[in-house]
This record gives structure tokens, C-alpha cells and sequence, in this order.
């Protein structure tokens, strides 16, 4: 698996990701500078990586989206190549168009930190092979402005479409008001475009891979990824 | 020339900013105040002073960047 993590100013978790996209793959990962304007030949996976890109000046991942490296990216994703977007990316991915919909301030204001629990809501796309449909996964988000918002159509095609893979519940895999800890619409941590090669989710797989961690349950989306290409090839 | 780009929250998109602006107004004692939007204000300079030509390069700055029109309105003003 031949991935590519793209580097914006302000973005802090690419050696997280890079790591455990080695970890996974085996393959080292390429860093690719948001200047450049065009992917390494052969990239299998582009990653836009977690953080603060340009501060968030403006709107989370305004300015990112913007950046000459995404029209590649636009590029690549219409030519169906798989783009996984975390955290700030996920914000890039929406802000660039290529996911819809928007990330608002958390409904009760505050930045969280800590780990949450997702439901894995099937496991026949790209990015939750590695799972089972109805798995609950515990893995780490930190944002202040994850909750996801669209308007009432885009959501209900989102659902209609089974373009949600991954939602906030409780660790017994109930889905309620208490375990949406931002506010999101029908509690989305996570979703997919609508050729469903491009993802974007809020929290943090990358960061539960490796026993030191004290979890690996961030693992299954990687290998799912790497089991997926593999199986292309 | 001067300009002014102006980025509300479409009505109906929930603003926690602006309710908790609103909350502290309250509790500074400021009455009268019903509710509270919070949104953006650009003071653009703009070279040259064709008036067609400066509403069209803001419409194409709130477009393209300055405004999320999924979630955001946008007003351009030039202030001459």
C-alpha cells in the first residue's frame, strides 16, 4: 500500500499517521508538502492527516482546502482513488467539496479530548473491511469542532445511502444523545462520499494501533484499507 | 477603493458562539437583548475603480473562500 500523507502548516498528527500506515502496510508513507501539485505515481492511499492547518484561521480547514496539493487530490478521488481524511481533514475534505456538508463548534463549546466509541455501521467499503458490521471500536477524538451539520436532504441521502460507516455510541454500541459528544447530525463521526472512495471522520484511528497505546482498535481501518488494495492488485 | 465583505450565519444554523455571547451579555447585566448571531467582517482594499468590476471580484473572494455557503450568507459593500 503506497500511501501518501499530505503536510499543511499548522497540521500535527502526520507522523501518527504516517507510523501506523507503516505499521500496517509495511510501506513506508510519502510526505507530501501542500505546494506540490501532483501525487507520487502509484500512490494507493492519499491521507490528509489531523491538526490545526493555518491555525484555523477563517473556517477549520478553509485556507488547507485551498492549497495547490488539492486539486490533485480532486483529481485523484474523481479517478476513484481512496482519500482518507481525519479530524482536520476531514474539515479540508469538506471545505474542498469533495465531502459535503460542514464541521461545526461542538454543541456544548468545549475542545474534547478523550477516547469514544464508534459503531462500525458496515463493513462491506474500503474503509471498515477490517471490521464487522455493528463492531463498536474505541478510539480517541480531539476537536472543538467536530460536530457534523448538513442540511436535512444531504443527511437523509446520507443515511439513505448507507454513506455513514461510523457513528458515536455508547460502549455497548447504543447510539444516543449521550454518547454524541459533539452534536453531530444522527451522531456521524464518519462518512463517505457518494462513489464511496473518499472518507472523512473525526476521530483519531491512527492514535490506537500498537499495544503501547493501550488500544489497537484504530487498527482494523488500516488493515481493512491495506487488505482491500491488496485484493485490487 | 474600499470594500467590506459581510458573512452571517444562514437562519437556522444552530451558533453556539453566538448563544454563549448572549449568555455572558446577560450575565454582564445588559438588558434588552433577545439573541445574539455571531458572524464575519473583510475590509478589502481593492486596486482600481471600476464598480462593476470590484462587486464582481468580492462575489468571487465570498464564493471561493470567505464564505462556507452551505452554512454561511454573504453581503459585499463598497465603501468608495
Amino acid at each position: 500500500m503506497k500511501s501518501a500523507v499530505l503536510v499543511f502548516p499548522g497540521i500535527n498528527r502526520e507522523h501518527d499517521m504516517a507510523r501506523a500506515l507503516k505499521l500496517v502496510s509495511g510501506q513506508e508513507a510519502a510526505m507530501v508538502w501542500h505546494a506540490e501539485t501532483e501525487l507520487p505515481k502509484g500512490t494507493d492511499l492519499v491521507v490528509v492527516p489531523g491538526g490545526f492547518s493555518y491555525g484555523d484561521y477563517l473556517r477549520c480547514g478553509a485556507i488547507a482546502a485551498r492549497a495547490p496539493i488539492m486539486d490533485a487530490v480532486r483529481k485523484y478521488a474523481d479517478g476513484g482513488g481512496l482519500v482518507l481524511g481525519v479530524c482536520n481533514g476531514f474539515q479540508i475534505l469538506c471545505e474542498a467539496g469533495l465531502l459535503p456538508g460542514v464541521l461545526m463548534r461542538n454543541s456544548k463549546l468545549k475542545f474534547i479530548c478523550k477516547d469514544v466509541h464508534l459503531r462500525v455501521e458496515r463493513s462491506d467499503s474500503p474503509f471498515t473491511r477490517g471490521y464487522n458490521a455493528g463492531q463498536v471500536i474505541r478510539v480517541p477524538v480531539a476537536h472543538g469542532e467536530g460536530n457534523y451539520e448538513a442540511d436535512e436532504e444531504t443527511v437523509k441521502r446520507l443515511e439513505g445511502e448507507g454513506r455513514v460507516l461510523y457513528r458515536y455510541c455508547s460502549a455497548e454500541g447504543i447510539v444516543d444523545e449521550e454518547s454524541n459528544i459533539n452534536g453531530a447530525a444522527q451522531s456521524i463521526a464518519g462518512i463517505v462520499n457518494e462513489r464511496g472512495n473518499v472518507l472523512g471522520m473525526m476521530p483519531h484511528p491512527e492514535n490506537h494501533v500498537e499495544d503501547i497505546m493501550g488500544c489497537t482498535d484504530g487498527r482494523g481501518l488500516f488493515a481493512g484499507l491495506a487488505a482491500h488494495l491488496d485484493k485490487a492488485a | 477603493m474600499k470594500a467590506r465583505v459581510t458573512v452571517t450565519l444562514k437562519s437556522g444554523i444552530l451558533d453556539p458562539q453566538g448563544k454563549a455571547i448572549e449568555g455572558a451579555l446577560k450575565s454582564l447585566g445588559v438588558d434588552g437583548v433577545a439573541s445574539v448571531r455571531q458572524g464575519k467582517v473583510f475590509d478589502i482594499e481593492l486596486a482600481g475603480s471600476d464598480k462593476a468590476k470590484a462587486e464582481a471580484v468580492l462575489k468571487d473572494a465570498a464564493d471561493k473562500l470567505l464564505a462556507n455557503t452551505v452554512i454561511e450568507n454573504y453581503r459585499v459593500e463598497l465603501l468608495g
